[in-house]
């Protein structure tokens, strides 16, 4: 019943309202970490926190999708979606359909403070949000037989390619790679390749090529350096983000974004709750404090979100600072109080 | 006589009882406004009830039901047009007994009722884009200052306030402003004063004894009738006066309350003070005082009081205390 | 618990925020605010700009007035008078093309009793709205024939959400339930009645905020006798005029009611009811109060909310001790005096 329409940004005298769904396992935690690492840079950022766990209920969900309606802009922890039910939807995927968020980019940079196999990665992987085989569309014909439908369609892949390109020019980059299995699935990745064909063609400064999906997944762990952008449909691009990320020090470091044309959710770059760890003061807070980062740079806000990258940068260096994930002992909270207090020092308190 | 809707035939009743306790020397006519279907297939006010204005050129007018969205015209604004009524009145006295928290409230605001913001001209120009007109002009306004030094001097009042926005609405507020300054040139006996809306409603509220007669447009007079209604307790003890060029409405301003219309839990104190106003609009201010004193009297004790006063009493009751207090006030003072 | 200890910064980068005292006792209630600012050591310095229409020869161009805003994003501001007699118009005063250029579409007014000082109304605490760049104040009128002038009043849909939207959104942040919307509809159905439909639609995307409406002249009656009912209100230019006035003698006068100006960018902090008081001017009895409530809210918009907070305190403290008191709040003392009880009263 509510109106379709953009409305007014949230931002008043250079203040900016941000939605925050702090989500189930370690997101709660990892919210608090946030604000006191935005008011320790001095961020114009006001948070209006919804609550969105499993238990939600339609209407907490409903408010939820308002928030992000009215400030335009989240940042999110990831919200379980334990439920096997076949009837069940994830609350994760409901939010990107509703909110139209076609495009998910995770930046997947070597960082010389983590020693991992390689250390020369730089690639972003873009990946299809809102189709292909995440389209709900399952159902049994006959008793012991499920058909799942993958959905491709010229327009969401035009616009995923466009997006993709769109970036690597206003970053800087060089190639877009286009990842597939058309040689398999002719029709649905044929779609999508050709998409991604016709696009580039708009580009000619961006080179283009394609690659299928399981060798990309070999070269991924074998030539890393070779990948700069990649566009990719929906699950494909799930399990490439999760490659790349392992490669790079883990889920406990990594950013992501899930955005469309009207909105954008800022959040881990793989989304796993974490419940396991919860409570323990052992979650790796640097990934949230980089969707932070990067939800300052959206904003504008350059000089805020570089001293937070800057200073993520400099306790990753410190080994002593190294959390659980990448085999140190460091609590969250003293990876936190040490970037806070490299972020005063950088502001001469 | 014009009783209204809802609550508005038992006020009436209520005022026609108390005019024959004190002996006025006055005839109703009762008529009915409840409009009628024309020919044209609109609804219009009754002719018999515009012929009776026209003849009487007094009328005394209870709560009108305005039906919201059915087509025809505000009743009260029909009135207003039908008989010219260009100037609303409206005393704004405190009242002994009734507490709030501002006292000694002592002023009477006009306002000018025909033009201005009201002039119902607006049009759309694109979607989404509305384009309302003010209409201010020469004529009514000089005639409404006049009106209000006049009612100064009539009503032994020393003191009229212009009240506008010429500041920001220069071309039309400022010539409403001249005309005030012009009348007041000629009426050197009141003391002539212009103030910024603002400023007005900021000084109204931290000391309103600093009032004494306003006059204003149309549309800040509607605000600020209310204002000072608040000030004294409401609309169910203001009363209300409208004058033409060829008679007056005088009326109490407050709503039908269908939800107790017809239990006798009704407050005719509005009417009935509106009817004290007419009283001396017809040059019988004898009688006037005498009825103001004794409702005030009453309202002052308190023993006496309908629901909506903090009181117990009936309509029927409230009334048969202010006819006893008529009866007994001596009228030579 | 596993969050860290760090208690909220006080961040001591200074920043500079433009600074207009304007006409009146402005410039005397900007002495005051640098010299509690320097008591407190906020690390704030003023980029001051003399812009007035009374003395214009020694006016800034609004040029350097707009620049200066821009540059800095804040700015702290006295009343500009605009005196009746120029004949420019409306649009061309300073404060029009200050407000315009900044595209300052928000006006707050915040009306909060201050506790220890009695008035007819007490623990009032309510936020009054104004859209301020369209309806009565677009200056379009003209004579059409001789002695009738027809003055415009324009509503657009776009202006109206986008005001409706800022009430709503201040009313999210400031933890408020309710929003109520002040029109004249009934009479001006078209106009009026595109912003109240406006202000209905973006409440849709508000489900935990109330939203009602309520007719001018009855809410200025409710606003004197049964104040407590407002909490959020929002309205056109014209009667957001009016009810900030009216709201702000409730608690006490111009004198003690600090408002606020926003565009997307820039936010201006001013005097909640516009009153340059000229006949008070340079005689040391102007009150403080509001102007240094302005600032100690420019402070926490600031991400200053610690020299906020130590501003405010003060201020409460010496107003409640009831000590020290200027003229409009029924005292004896000057301004310079109330200015040292204040400084006396911070509390580091």
């Amino acid at each position: 019943s509510v109106k379709e329409q953009k409305l007014h940004s949230a931002k008043y005298g250079g203040r900016h309202c941000v939605t925050m769904l702090p989500g189930d396992g370690v997101g709660p935690e990892m919210m608090l970490y946030v604000r006191e690492v935005f008011k320790s840079v001095g961020a114009p950022v006001d948070f209006e926190e919804v609550q969105m766990d499993h238990t939600s209920t339609d209407t907490e969900y409903d408010h939820a999708i308002l928030s992000l309606k009215r400030n335009g802009i989240a940042i999110k922890g990831n919200v379980e979606s334990g439920n096997l039910s076949p009837d069940a939807t994830s609350r994760n995927v409901e939010l990107r359909a509703d909110l139209d968020l076609f495009a998910n980019v995770v930046v997947c940079k070597s960082n010389p403070g983590v020693k991992t196999r390689h250390n020369n990665i730089d690639v972003v992987i873009i990946r299809e949000n809102t189709e292909g085989e995440y389209s709900n569309l399952e159902h049994e014909t006959v008793g012991g037989v499920v058909e799942s439908l993958k959905i491709i369609t010229e327009r969401k892949s035009t616009r995923i390619a466009k997006y993709a390109f769109d970036y690597a020019l206003r970053h800087g980059r060089k190639k877009v790679t286009a990842v597939h299995k058309a040689n398999i699935m002719k029709m649905g990745d044929g779609l999508f390749l050709e998409s991604c064909h016709k696009v580039s063609e708009m580009y000619p400064t961006i080179e283009f090529d394609s690659m299928i999906v399981d060798n990309c997944s070999m070269q991924m762990v074998s030539r890393p350096e070779q990948f700069d952008v990649m566009v990719l449909p929906n699950l494909y691009g799930n399990i490439l983000a999760n490659i790349a990320t392992g490669l790079i020090g883990g889920a406990g470091i990594v950013s992501g974004v899930n955005i469309g044309e009207k909105y954008a959710i800022f959040e881990l770059g793989t989304r796993n709750t974490g419940k396991k760890i919860a409570g323990k003061n052992i979650a790796n807070p640097t990934a949230m404090l980089r969707a932070g980062s990067d939800l300052l740079g959206y904003l504008g806000l350059h000089l805020h979100s570089d001293m937070i990258t800057n200073a993520l940068d400099e306790v990753l260096q410190d080994e002593q600072m190294h959390t659980a994930d990448l085999g140190g002992q460091a609590t969250s909270a003293e990876v936190v109080q040490r970037v806070i207090s490299l972020i005063q020092k950088e502001r001469n308190i | 006589m014009i009783p209204g809707d809802g609550i508005g035939p038992e006020i009436s009743e209520s005022v026609q009882q108390i005019f024959a306790a004190a002996e006025v020397p006055l005839t109703w006519e009762t008529v009915d406004v409840t409009p009628v279907k024309g020919p044209d297939g609109l609804f219009h006010i009754p002719q018999k009830a515009i012929d009776s204005v026209n003849k009487n050129t007094v009328g005394l007018k209870g709560p009108l039901a305005t039906p919201i969205g059915k087509g025809h015209k505000s009743l009260n604004l029909a009135l207003r047009k039908e008989f010219n009524l260009y100037a609303n009145v409206r005393p704004c006295k405190s009242v002994e007994g009734y507490d709030t928290p501002y006292k000694d409230v002592d002023l009477v605001t006009i306002r000018e009722n025909t033009e201005g913001e009201y002039s119902g001209i607006e049009h759309l120009i694109v979607d989404g884009v509305v384009q309302s007109i003010k209409l201010i002009t020469e004529n009514a306004s000089r005639r409404v200052a006049e009106f209000a030094f006049n009612y100064a001097k009539a009503n032994g009042r020393h003191r009229v306030t212009a009240v506008h926005k010429a500041n920001i609405m220069r071309l039309s507020d400022g010539l409403f402003l001249r005309c005030c300054r012009e009348v007041a040139e000629k009426n050197k006996d009141i003391k002539f004063e212009e103030m910024y809306l603002d400023t007005v409603c900021l000084n109204m509220v931290q000391d309103p004894t600093k009032f004494d007669v306003l006059v204003m447009p149309n549309l800040y007079g509607d605000i600020l009738s209310d204002l000072c209604a608040g000030l004294i307790g409401g609309l169910g003890i203001t009363p209300s006066g409208n004058i033409g060029e060829g008679g007056a409405i005088f009326e109490s301003v407050h709503g039908t309350a269908p939800d107790i219309a017809g239990e006798d839990k009704a407050n005719p104190t509005a009417l009935l003070l509106s009817s004290v106003m007419m009283l001396r609009y017809l040059n019988l201010g004898s009688y006037a005082n005498r009825i103001e004193r004794a409702a005030f009297e009453t309202l002052r004790e308190g023993k006496v009081l309908t629901g909506d006063l903090g009181g117990k009493s009936k309509c029927s009751e409230y009334t048969a205390e202010i006819c006893r207090k008529v009866q007994i006030i001596d009228d030579s003072d | 618990r596993c969050m860290s200890s760090i208690e909220a910064p006080k961040p001591k980068r200074r920043q500079t925020v433009t600074m207009i005292p304007g006409d009146g006792i402005g410039p005397e209630l900007m002495v005051t605010v640098k010299e509690v600012f320097s008591a407190a050591g906020v690390p704030v310095d003023f980029d001051e700009i003399f812009a007035s229409e009374v003395q214009s020869g020694k006016s800034e161009s609004v040029e350097t007035v707009v620049a200066s805003c821009k540059e800095n994003l804040i700015c702290l501001k006295g009343i500009i008078s605009s005196p009746l007699s120029s004949h420019v118009s409306i649009l061309h005063t300073l404060n029009m093309q200050i407000r315009r250029e900044l595209d300052l579409f928000a006006n707050v007014v915040l009306i909060r009793s201050l506790p220890g000082f009695v008035t007819r109304h007490n623990n009032l605490d309510f936020v009054i709205i104004r859209e301020s760049t369209e309806g009565e104040y677009s200056s379009l009128e003209h004579e059409s024939v001789e002695g009738v002038v027809e003055s415009l009043k324009i509503i657009t849909r776009a202006n109206s959400e986008r005001i409706a939207k800022f009430a709503f959104d201040y009313a999210t942040k400031h933890g408020r339930k309710k929003v109520t919307a002040v029109h004249k509809a009934n009479i001006m159905k078209l106009a009026d009645g595109l912003f109240l439909e406006s202000c209905a639609n973006v409440s849709k995307f508000y489900p935990k905020i109330e939203f009602d409406s309520m007719i001018i002249d009855n809410t200025c009656m409710q606003l004197v006798s049964n104040p407590y009912q407002f909490d959020v209100m929002v309205m056109p230019n014209l009667y957001g005029n009016i009810v900030d006035n009216l709201a702000a003698g409730l608690v006490g006068g111009a004198g003690v009611v600090p408002g606020e100006s926003f565009s997307e960018d820039v936010a201006v902090f001013e005097p909640g009811a516009r009153h340059a008081a000229a006949e008070m001017a340079g005689r040391d009895q102007a009150n403080p109060t509001g102007m240094l409530l302005c600032a100690a809210n420019m402070l926490s918009h600031m991400n200053l909310g610690y020299y906020s907070s130590l501003i405010r305190n003060a201020v409460e403290k010496t107003i409640k001790a009831g000590k020290v008191r200027t003229r409009d709040m029924g005292g004896y003392a000057t301004r310079s005096q109330f200015t040292m009880e204040v400084i006396k009263n911070l509390n580091y």
